[in-house]
């Protein structure tokens, strides 16, 4: 029997022997030959799964490229603040204007409108119009300049002014994205606050109390609700929840206003979290809801002192998740919560979020190398890395809280 | 014994009354939970209804036109009983030069600039009569404007180049579909004492001139087809670019990779992390790489295509194909496990190489699973907004969309444009456009549950 079995294997087939026989082999190759076409399919299928990893290169790469050119830049204001007689070329003192910013000793400040124009270093402020200079500073040579001359002073972009700065209006040399990330935080809070006991209840709903046939109605109303696209939200959002709100609140309420778009954006990544939770609802074996109806406990008590803590990390990550597709959401509140910065908690105010101020100001022909394009860059990638965070983290508390059943 | 059993009874009977307190407030707690729970649902539902409801409310009811120029003025008759050699000499005296404008936004083929001094035979994309075809527009006289318009325009499509351009109906007001018919008599009273020279109509914003006009700077002529033909050609690139790339990392996820290799790991864990990306970070990929540093080949710059910048249909195409890919990865990834490996192995069995087996039964066996996710991605797709506006959609554009390299705008964008407009009538033109939407999403939702339900096979 033995000595078959190991026969059966050299054994060589007639088919194969005469296949050899027409190709002029004398006998059949069983080695394995190599195969070109199915290299090269294997190399192509490899490479386009690879290019999902080009792409979150080309993100990192462009993002980054881009935002360092914007912390890199240096922008010229004016000071406001024009020089009143001529200068010559040997001057060191100059008469200004006694309004406009005030100089420090130490300030470079650019003579006239010109980008390569003569830059001086104030050594000492005499009064509001007087100060001593030393001229043709940075390698720039020291020129004549007419009365009237325009005064600009230099306001490089820091991390530090880009973190702490209240305001956002990149025109006039002030970047503080603060501005722009606490209206998307409260947004996105009005967001939890609606989504988290509507997905969190639903998925309960339907995961513990729905028949089969309530349960086939009702996912698909989830399902439907995450197919509809945002911008039939933002529309929903300022004609029907925006009135809505004013004629509850009164005139309080804004035409543009947070809370809007917050609930609005708080129904959307509804169906997001329920789907997830009600996922890791189902992964809690039968087993733990039997022990506990056996102690005697009622449903509720199943759900919220055994379910729900067994699920917990599941849930966590449903909340995570619906928090990190409310702070990326982009249309709802372009649409209904406004345009232009404006540092407010106010739910009723007009305020604008990151994507939403992305995506304004990229509307239509935004020149490249501007200082908005730069800006904007700067803001996509703030955006960027904390959803890139939250997702992180999400995947982090999976792994770590993960209770795990046989 | 007996002073002892006393006080057991008694504790027995108040913990009896107790518990039963407790079992029934139990039980309350429990019915108020579920109604909790149970009314997340009816939230959710009654959300959507709503929506669904207030964009159909919108979408058609009263208004009051009105009229520019009044046909009484110009006819005798009413218009719609004038032949359309009338219609015409009407045209071309009430408009004089500006029939010329008329000619050219209707059938120019080259770029409006260039358009006064090119010959006819080329400046318009329809026939011209002979005497014509060598003269431009500024040597035509105007019996020969007439003469083009007859040509080429239907005794209907007269009718309305003539209300288009002459009458002008705007509408100054409009009413919600309720409110019409609810109020209507309230209405009527408002609308003769506010408007008393203009007509009061009911009017449904979604029409066939709807879907078949193009944008146009009044509510009343505005229509969908530039952008319905944008959202075509973008989805066009979209899918055949996607659809290569996605199905075949799935496969190389799935069939190729073994688990343990970690470069297949990272681009799982990658792929994850990608779809939960926003999309307006997409749209500054797209601007950055597509419109920026590859102008030359999406501006069509590198075939002999110069009128246009990157921001084209082909930059937007490839910018929803990296946003669809995750999606559709997963899905195929998903439709692909779900073969049983005994088909493989019986593939193997019968001496198959490794594409012999994926492509001639893993892929068969899974294409309604992929077939379902592809459908599904792309209709995220026909409904994503942000990432084409950073791309760089044309807010507004006179020419249709023709091919890879041309403008673009798509139908969210149009909704997007219309709703943000100063003037409130334009709502109405949003709500139709989005019902236009949703109808298209259906029709592709329905699809994919059908394929699904009718394709796929149990193993």
């Amino acid at each position: 029997m033995a000595q078959e079995m190991s026969l059966g294997g050299l054994q060589r087939l007639p088919l194969a022997e005469r296949i050899a026989a027409e190709q002029g082999r004398s006998e059949v190759g069983l080695n394995k030959r190599p195969r070109f076409a199915e290299r090269a399919i294997s190399a192509f299928l490899f490479l386009c799964g690879a290019l999902s990893i080009l792409t979150t290169v080309g993100f990192t790469l462009v993002l980054g490229s881009e935002a360092m050119r914007f912390f890199a830049t240096t922008e010229w204001l004016n000071a406001n603040k024009p020089v009143t007689t001529a200068i010559s070329t040997s001057d060191t003192q100059l008469i200004l204007k006694s309004s406009g910013t005030a100089l420090n000793v130490g300030d470079t400040v650019r003579l006239g409108l010109e980008e390569n124009g003569e830059h001086v270093r104030v050594l000492e402020v005499v009064d509001a119009q007087t100060i001593i200079v030393e001229r043709g500073v940075d390698g720039t040579t020291a020129t004549n300049h007419p009365a009237g001359t325009l005064l600009y002073y230099a306001a490089p972009v820091t991390l530090t002014k880009f973190l702490t700065d209240t305001k956002w209006a990149p025109q006039i040399g002030r970047f503080g994205i603060m501005e722009l990330v606490v209206p998307t935080i409260v947004i996105t809070l009005i967001a939890m606050a609606v989504s988290i006991p509507l997905g969190l209840g639903a998925a309960i709903y339907i995961g513990e109390y729905a028949s089969t046939r309530v349960r086939n109605i009702l996912k698909p109303v989830l399902e439907i609700l995450a197919g509809i696209p945002t911008v039939v939200y933002g529309y929903f959002a300022l004609t029907f929840v925006t009135p809505l709100l004013q004629a509850i609140f009164g005139q309080q309420v804004k035409v543009y206003n947070m809370a809007s778009a917050g609930i609005v954006v708080g129904i959307l990544i509804t169906p997001t979290i329920s789907s997830i939770a009600e996922d890791a609802l189902s992964a809690v074996p039968r087993a733990l809801r039997e022990a506990s109806y056996g102690l005697g406990a009622t449903k509720l008590e199943t759900v919220t002192k055994v379910l729900l803590p067994a699920a917990l990390s599941g849930i966590m990550a449903a909340i995570i998740l619906g928090f990190s597709r409310a702070v990326g959401e982009t249309m709802i509140v372009l649409i209904a919560s406004g345009a232009g910065p404006n540092l407010s908690v106010n739910p009723f105010d007009s305020a604008e979020t990151m994507a939403g101020h992305i995506a304004r100001i990229s509307t239509g022909d935004l020149s490249f190398g501007s200082i908005d394009y730069n800006s904007v860059f700067a803001v996509g990638l703030t955006l960027f890395v904390m959803t890139l965070l939250l997702n992180f983290a999400s995947t982090l508390i999976t792994r770590r809280f993960r209770e795990v059943y046989q | 014994m007996h002073e002892q059993a006393a006080p057991r009874i008694l504790a027995e009977q108040i913990s009896e009354q107790s518990y039963l307190d407790r079992l029934r407030a139990r039980n309350r707690r429990g019915k108020v939970g579920r109604t909790f729970f149970f009314s997340a649902n009816i939230i959710a539902l009654l959300a959507l209804l709503t929506l669904i409801a207030h964009i159909f409310n919108q979408s058609m009811g009263l208004v009051v036109i009105r009229n520019t120029v009044e046909p009484s003025t110009i006819s005798e008759q009413p218009l719609t009983e004038l032949s359309e050699h009338e219609l015409e000499n009407l045209l071309v005296e009430q408009l004089g030069g500006r029939t010329r404008v008329v000619i050219r936004d209707r059938f120019s083929q080259v770029p409006a600039a260039e358009f006064t001094n090119t010959p006819l035979r080329d400046a318009l994309s329809v026939s011209v009569p002979a005497e014509y075809q060598d003269l431009t527009i500024n040597d035509v006289p105007p019996e020969g404007w007439a003469a083009i318009l007859e040509a080429n325009l239907s005794p209907d499509n007269m009718l309305d180049v003539v209300n288009e351009q002459i009458i002008q109906p705007t509408v100054i007001t409009s009413w919600t579909l309720l409110d019409s018919i609810f109020q209507r008599g309230s209405i009527e009273a408002q609308a003769a004492e506010k408007y008393p020279d203009d007509t009061l109509q009911f009017r449904s914003w979604i029409s066939w001139d709807f879907i078949t006009s193009s944008i146009s700077s009044s509510a009343t002529t505005a229509g969908l087809r530039t952008a319905l033909l944008g959202s075509f050609w973008i989805i066009l690139i979209t899918a055949t670019t996607a659809l290569i790339v996605g199905i075949s990392a799935a496969i190389y996820l799935e069939e190729y990779a073994s688990d343990k290799n970690p470069i297949a790991r990272l681009i799982g864990i990658n792929i994850r992390n990608l779809a939960a990306i926003p999309s307006v970070i997409y749209g500054m990929l797209g601007l950055a790489v597509f419109v920026r540093a590859l102008g030359d080949f999406t501006s069509g710059a590198a075939f002999g295509i110069t009128d246009t910048n990157g921001r084209t249909v082909m930059s937007a195409g490839l910018t929803l194909a990296l946003l669809i890919l995750p999606l559709l990865i997963v899905n195929a990834q998903e439709a692909i496990r779900a073969v049983p490996s005994s088909i493989r192995e019986a593939s193997y069995g019968l001496g198959a190489t490794k594409w012999q087996t994926v492509s001639r039964q893993v892929l068969p066996a899974a294409l309604p699973g992929i077939l379902t996710g592809i459908i599904l991605s792309l209709s995220r797709a026909i409904g994503e907004t942000a990432p084409l506006l950073v791309v760089g959609a044309s807010t507004f554009i006179g020419i249709d969309p023709n091919g890879p390299f041309s403008k673009f705008t798509v139908v969210p964008i149009q909704i997007f444009q219309w709703t943000a407009d100063p003037k409130i009538v334009y709502r109405n033109v949003a709500a139709a456009a989005i019902i236009l939407l949703l109808l298209v999403m259906i029709v592709m939702n329905g699809a994919a549950i059908l394929i699904r339900s009718r394709l796929s096979r149990r193993y």
